[in-house]
């Protein structure tokens, strides 16, 4: 095995009792890559991520981090991570750059090292105004570039982010993202968690699909979507009670057809082509919508829910 | 590397020294803005000085102490409080500080993400409540060395002895804490700690207390900080001191292991 694979997991499980949350899940993570764990709440991402960040003993089978063994050499490999997980856990009673401060002395670095760090941290994170301010009355989306940041003090080889968007409003969503592009091209390894199907496109060089602990698929976004969807998707809404009497007509004219309680999805390669195969058979929706397939689709083909509900 | 690596965590205490200084840099940081919070753990025994030495000291004049000399009762009680202030200081900051950083602050689980382990966590926090514990046990001895309560040279060494009562009650108060869920089961820490403090010869000489409660009296751990403290401030030195030494010693290792053990237990699931 060569220095470039970061994390190499086989048959790693993990049980808490004898309800098991992570289910004996192969994961390779090269050096420079941005990799994704998609998955609904309860799949096991944080559980997973609990144990990459060695603060959690696997069950079962072999994790190797950076070349080491977490049960064996858990502290020499988190003072080479960087970790920002699902709670932001910042600390209260200290200001901004204290945060800053403080966390980068847990890693050994000089007072002298950790100032001269802070300002570009700030600086990287958008917090230069609030340097002194309390932790506190910060935004949510401010206090997790602040998390970042001080996940990112160490210098760290990979940087692992559990849900980093969770709970922000949108725009502070796109200011995240676009920390985490800088960090991406500045050649940092991304480990990433998310249900959000967006957010794994965008960020993600590739990823796992996960669901109650396995790993149900595996691949870039635009494979998975190529080998587990079609390109095109027909959304269709029928008045009320109209839609169960259009089934079958639209099964008749698409490669998949998915049920939701509130409209259609019609999986085709040319969304276009089948409107018009539809309207020659007289089937008039509510409202038609042609989209190209995501990951919601292939989360949807491979297990039969919705990654958000 | 990796065989060093691996009988250095069989080893106990100096691998984890280093980290643990960084625990007590971060909460020296944080209490950066709360001076005013250092005093309170001041003024509280030189009020119980002079309220009770003094005041009662009016009225009871002299005690025979458990050597046999005969002392003003201000100075009898003087070392006792020095002894008591020291556990107090330390259960408040082992108990609800330690409690709400755990459970609440979430603190520890965003330092174990470094390479701080649980025992630097546990000996971090031991050591910081230690360094309040020497402020306020040297400025309650210059009070009563003002206050013509001292005479021995002794008495110096009633700083470092506070510092060990510090520790037992210290630790033992944190390993405590580690098991606790709610802020009722607080509590029980004072169920445990006032009769102690009214009970552990601190008010009167053992041989005052009935003959079938003494045992029980010089089994806790209060007592024997108690009694350390007034032999060395009254000047009264033997080497049977060692024993209490011994005693808060221990109490203070068991409370340190059993600490980082339930640390990891908790937050290392
Ligand atoms: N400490 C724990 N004790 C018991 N069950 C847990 C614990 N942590 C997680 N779980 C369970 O494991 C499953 C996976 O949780 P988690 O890894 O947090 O999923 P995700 O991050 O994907 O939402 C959930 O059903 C959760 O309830
Ligand atoms: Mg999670």
């Amino acid at each position: 095995m060569t220095d470039d694979v970061l994390l190499h997991a086989r048959g790693l499980t993990k049980s808490f009792g004898d309800f098991t949350a992570v289910d004996g899940i192969d994961v390779l993570v090269r050096r420079g890559e941005a990799f994704g764990f998609l998955g609904p709440n309860g799949a096991g991402k944080s559980s997973t991520m609990k144990m990459v960040g060695c603060v959690s003993p696997a069950t079962g089978g072999e994790l190797r981090i950076l070349g080491m063994d977490p049960a064996v050499d858990g502290p020499a490999i988190r003072a080479r991570l960087g970790v920002c997980p699902q709670q932001d856990m910042l600390d209260e009673d200290l200001s901004v750059e204290e945060n800053l401060w403080v966390y980068g002395r847990f890693f050994g670095l000089s007072r002298r090292e950790v100032r001269a760090r802070t300002d570009k941290l700030l600086d990287f994170a958008q917090l230069t105004e609030r340097r002194h301010d309390r932790v506190e009355p910060l935004s949510g989306g401010m206090k997790r570039r602040l998390t970042i940041a001080r996940a990112l003090v160490n210098n760290p080889e990979v940087l692992l982010l559990d849900e980093p968007t969770t709970g922000l409003d949108p725009q502070a969503r796109h200011v995240l993202w676009d920390r985490l592009y800088r960090l991406k091209r500045d050649g940092v390894t991304l480990i990433i968690t998310t249900h959000y199907m967006d957010e794994a496109e965008q960020l993600c060089d590739r990823l796992v699909v996960m669901d109650h602990g396995r790993i149900v698929a595996e691949g870039s976004p635009r494979q998975l979507i190529d080998t587990y969807s079609t390109r095109e998707v027909v959304e269709l809404r029928f008045a009320v009670d109209e839609q169960e009497r259009h089934v079958e007509a639209v099964r008749g004219v698409a490669d998949r057809v998915e049920e939701l309680p509130d409209r259609l999805l019609v999986y085709t390669a040319d969304g276009d082509d089948t409107l018009a195969a539809l309207h020659d058979r007289g089937v008039r929706p509510l409202s038609a919508l042609v989209r190209r397939s995501t990951l919601e689709d292939v989360f949807l083909h491979l297990t039969g829910r919705s990654l958000v509900d | 590397m990796t065989a060093v690596a691996r009988a250095a965590r069989f080893v106990p205490s100096p691998a984890g020294i280093g980290l643990a200084r960084y625990v007590v840099l971060r909460n020296v940081t944080a209490f950066r803005r709360a001076w005013l919070l250092l005093l309170s753990g001041f003024v509280e025994p030189v009020f119980y000085l002079f309220s009770i030495g003094v005041g009662l000291g009016a009225l009871v004049r002299t005690v025979t102490t458990d050597s046999g000399t005969v002392v003003p009762y201000a100075e009898f009680v003087a070392p006792a409080l020095l002894a008591a202030s020291a556990m107090n200081g330390a259960i408040a900051d082992s108990t609800y500080n330690v409690f709400f950083k755990l459970r609440y602050q979430r603190l520890y689980d965003a330092i174990l993400a470094t390479p701080v382990g649980p025992r630097d966590i546990a000996v971090g926090e031991i050591l910081w409540s230690l360094m309040r514990g020497a402020l306020y046990s040297a400025m309650f001895l210059a009070v009563a060395w003002v206050a013509g309560l001292v005479h021995s040279w002794w008495a110096l060494l009633a700083v470092p002895a506070a510092l060990l009562v510090g520790l037992a009650f210290g630790a033992v108060g944190m390993f405590a804490t580690t098991f606790m869920s709610s802020w009722q089961h607080f509590d029980y820490i004072t169920l445990a700690v006032q009769p102690m403090f009214l009970f552990s010869a601190t008010f009167f000489p053992l041989s005052t207390y009935p003959e079938a409660l003494q045992w029980l009296v010089a089994a806790t751990p209060l007592y024997h900080g108690v009694a350390l403290e007034r032999s060395l401030v009254l000047g009264e030195v033997s080497w049977g001191l060692l024993w209490h030494v011994g005693y808060l010693a221990a109490l203070g290792v068991v409370g340190v292991v059993g600490t980082s053990r339930r640390i990891a237990t908790l937050l290392l699931t």
